[in-house]
């Protein structure tokens, strides 16, 4: 059977350069880097290096960079840390469209005493930034912003927004998980004062984060231990993860071109061809400022849930808003966040591709997509259009 | 990924009697699609009340399109009287179980069928009672109290999970944990009390209520079956049949099971025997 993977906003293949990159450091290479001799010293030659790559990738210093366990652990030491910089700043911003790890971090911290503002979206999942600027207090410890959403793929001006928040000088820490290896990112002209990223959203192993600390920020370790990241970070570095974390920086630089152009190309054609053939389908958030490879889109009177377990039939695998592929019983609070309708937003498909998925893959869903919602749509209470044209069309397909 | 059974799977792929009978002799309509899933169900129904036809429109998820189409595969050559005897619990054994987090896709089921039921004996408007407690899913308190009788819950997740109810916003958090201890906790003696005062009549349509709902159904999965024969002072005489018939552990089914069911419901000191 074909397997067509465009849930690449979930997780990524491993490249093949990258594995072959690792295996020596979970072989013959097992030296603890911290040790003094030299069969260790080969290890942390190679971390050093890698760790090398990474600041390359986001225009930052070696210095700069720790590595951590997953963008949820970036994320919670960064937050952490800055408001144990600022003891006596009790206010805290973020979005509403954040990811969990952010965003129950938030509720988490509200529920510790903390004043939290969640900066809305409009219809098009475009920030406020002008709610967020009238949200500034003295008393604000840290803003944090996603930098791509990652069901949306709708992108954020963190240009413009790390200058307002780093000209009040209020700390700034961006959630990049969506955006790096995606879009460029150039830390030498944007102020953030942290950025968090995790290894297995491009190609690179899962169980490896980042967290940017810019020189000259006050920071507290969140894991206390050993003296590992210039201690910053306790724990013995995940030395495979971490090599294969910089061969993925290194080969995302190179691939950053083609993941603007062909990939842009290949998420347009699927978009616009879903479009056509399928009326009643919407796509959910702004077209412009969106990561290349993502597209999210509703399919009125149809439930997610049921598409993508139709689709799984036929080897395509993708994402939905749905509540029941949740285990809650609410849509995505992304979709919420931004008005969709809740019919609308359980309808919701996520495509997320890579540089992986060809014209072929596109092609393929273009052609098992449609009959699958028109299939669902007979069966629905809520889709009057086209019943009694195909009784039983349902058996027919599978 | 969801831990479908192999027949939710194949209920959904291939789902029987979807559609519309243009003229049904009933109809039920449950849920909304803001809430994320709703079935309108379709009765054809002859003269001697038998359900000759049954077919559905859902918009949901996997499990509740195989929820709808095990429904109408259950139901149809059935009697009326004999189809609003199916429990939820029936749709779910049916399928060979749902992951717990979707049962309300099998509620749904029987919400529909109670409706198109209703529909057809013409007392639709009837159904409307009890107060709203879970706003975010408009659930009300009767019909929380009936999943937690009908499915043992004690937990509000679980109560979720049958019910939707607590799934928004959470704040009916408290009523319906309100709601769980009157009836988890206090319920035994409020009944006893009650039994003091029930006339034979009464006794009977209880007991022959809590047997319909839950005792039977469970029976049957084994293909086993129980019939209340008589009431006697404190004594509840009853038949087993099918499989129960000839099982040598029936004593412990009688006592074990069917007893307790009875006592936790209606009469602590109450006994339950074979004729």
């Amino acid at each position: 059977m074909e397997q067509i993977y465009v849930d690449n906003n979930a997780t990524t293949q491993i490249t093949p350069e990258v594995l072959d990159e690792m295996m020596p450091f979970l072989k013959g290479l097992y030296a603890n880097p911290s040790s003094m001799y030299r069969f260790a010293g080969q290890v942390s030659k190679r971390l050093r290096e890698a760790r090398r790559k990474v600041a390359d990738l986001l225009g930052a210093t070696s210095e700069e960079i720790i590595f951590t366990s997953c963008g949820s652990e970036s994320d919670n030491t960064a937050i952490r840390a800055a408001i144990q910089a600022y003891p006596n700043k009790r206010h805290i911003v973020t979005t509403r469209v954040e990811h969990p790890a952010i965003k129950n971090l938030f509720e988490h911290l509200s529920k510790e005493g903390w004043r939290v503002t969640m900066v809305p979206v409009d219809n098009n999942g475009r920030l406020d930034v002008d709610f967020l600027v009238r949200s500034l207090t003295p008393d604000t410890a840290v803003v944090s912003i996603m930098w791509a959403n990652n069901e949306t793929g709708v992108v954020f001006p963190i240009d413009e927004i790390s200058q307002i928040v780093k000209a009040r000088g209020i700390v700034f820490h961006t959630d990049a998980v969506q955006a790096v290896g995606k879009i460029a990112i150039d830390l030498r002209r944007i102020p953030a004062d942290m950025l968090s990223f995790s290894g297995h959203k491009l190609h690179a192993p899962k169980g490896i984060g980042v967290l940017y600390v810019r020189r000259g920020t006050r920071f507290t370790p969140f894991l206390i231990g050993g003296h590992q990241e210039s201690g910053r970070r306790a724990g013995t570095e995940n030395v495979a993860s971490i090599i294969g974390l910089g061969k993925a920086c290194e080969l995302a630089k190179i691939h950053l071109e083609e993941e603007n152009a062909r990939v842009r190309q290949l998420r347009d054609r699927l978009e616009r061809g879903l479009l056509e053939k399928i009326p009643g389908a919407k796509v959910n958030g702004e077209r412009e400022n969106r990561l290349p490879n993502t597209t999210n889109i509703s399919f009125e009177g149809v439930e997610g849930e049921a598409i993508l377990l139709m689709m799984d039939q036929w080897g395509i695998y993708a994402s939905s808003g749905s509540a029941c592929t949740s285990g809650s019983l609410q849509p995505s609070h992304v979709l919420r966040a931004m008005g969709v309708p809740f019919t609308l937003a359980h309808g919701s498909i996520r495509f997320s591709l890579s540089r992986y998925n060809t014209d072929r893959d596109i092609g393929y869903i273009l052609e098992k997509l449609p009959p699958i919602i028109e299939d669902l749509r007979e069966l629905s209470p809520f889709w009057k259009t086209c019943d009694s044209t195909q009784p039983g069309a349902i058996t027919q397909t599978f | 990924m969801w831990d479908y059974t192999e027949k939710v799977k194949e209920h959904f792929l291939n789902p029987r009697n979807a559609g519309v009978i243009k003229d049904a002799d009933g109809i039920g309509e449950f849920g909304s699609p803001a809430c994320g899933d709703a079935l309108t169900l379709y009765l054809k129904i002859d003269e001697n009340k038998r359900i000759v036809d049954a077919k559905f429109q859902t918009f949901g998820c996997a499990s509740a399109i195989a929820s709808s189409s095990a429904l109408t595969e259950m139901i149809k050559g059935l009697t009326v009287s004999e189809a609003e005897k199916i429990t939820n619990d029936d749709i779910v054994h049916f399928l060979g179980g749902l992951p717990r987090q979707k049962m309300h896709c099998s509620v749904m089921g029987r919400e529909a069928l109670e409706k198109a039921i209703a529909d057809y004996r013409g007392e639709a408007s009837k159904k409307i009672e009890g107060t709203l407690v879970c706003e975010c899913f408009g659930v009300t308190d009767r019909e929380i109290e009936r999943a937690i009788r009908e499915n043992n819950l004690s937990t509000i997740e679980d109560v979720t999970n049958y019910t939707k109810a607590g799934g928004g916003c959470e704040k009916c958090h408290e009523k319906i944990q309100e709601i769980l201890d009157s009836i988890n906790g206090k319920q035994a003696p409020l009944h006893a009390k009650k039994t003091a005062k029930m006339t034979n009549i009464q006794k009977i349509k209880m007991i022959e209520d809590i047997m319909g709902q839950e005792i039977k159904p469970s029976l049957r999965q084994d293909g086993g079956d129980v019939e209340l024969v008589d009431i006697v002072g404190k004594k509840v005489l009853v038949r087993l049949k099918g499989t129960c018939a000839t099982c040598l552990a029936s004593h412990v089914t009688l006592k074990d099971y069917v007893e307790k069911k009875l006592r936790e419901a209606i009469a602590p000191d109450l006994i339950v025997e074979e004729t």
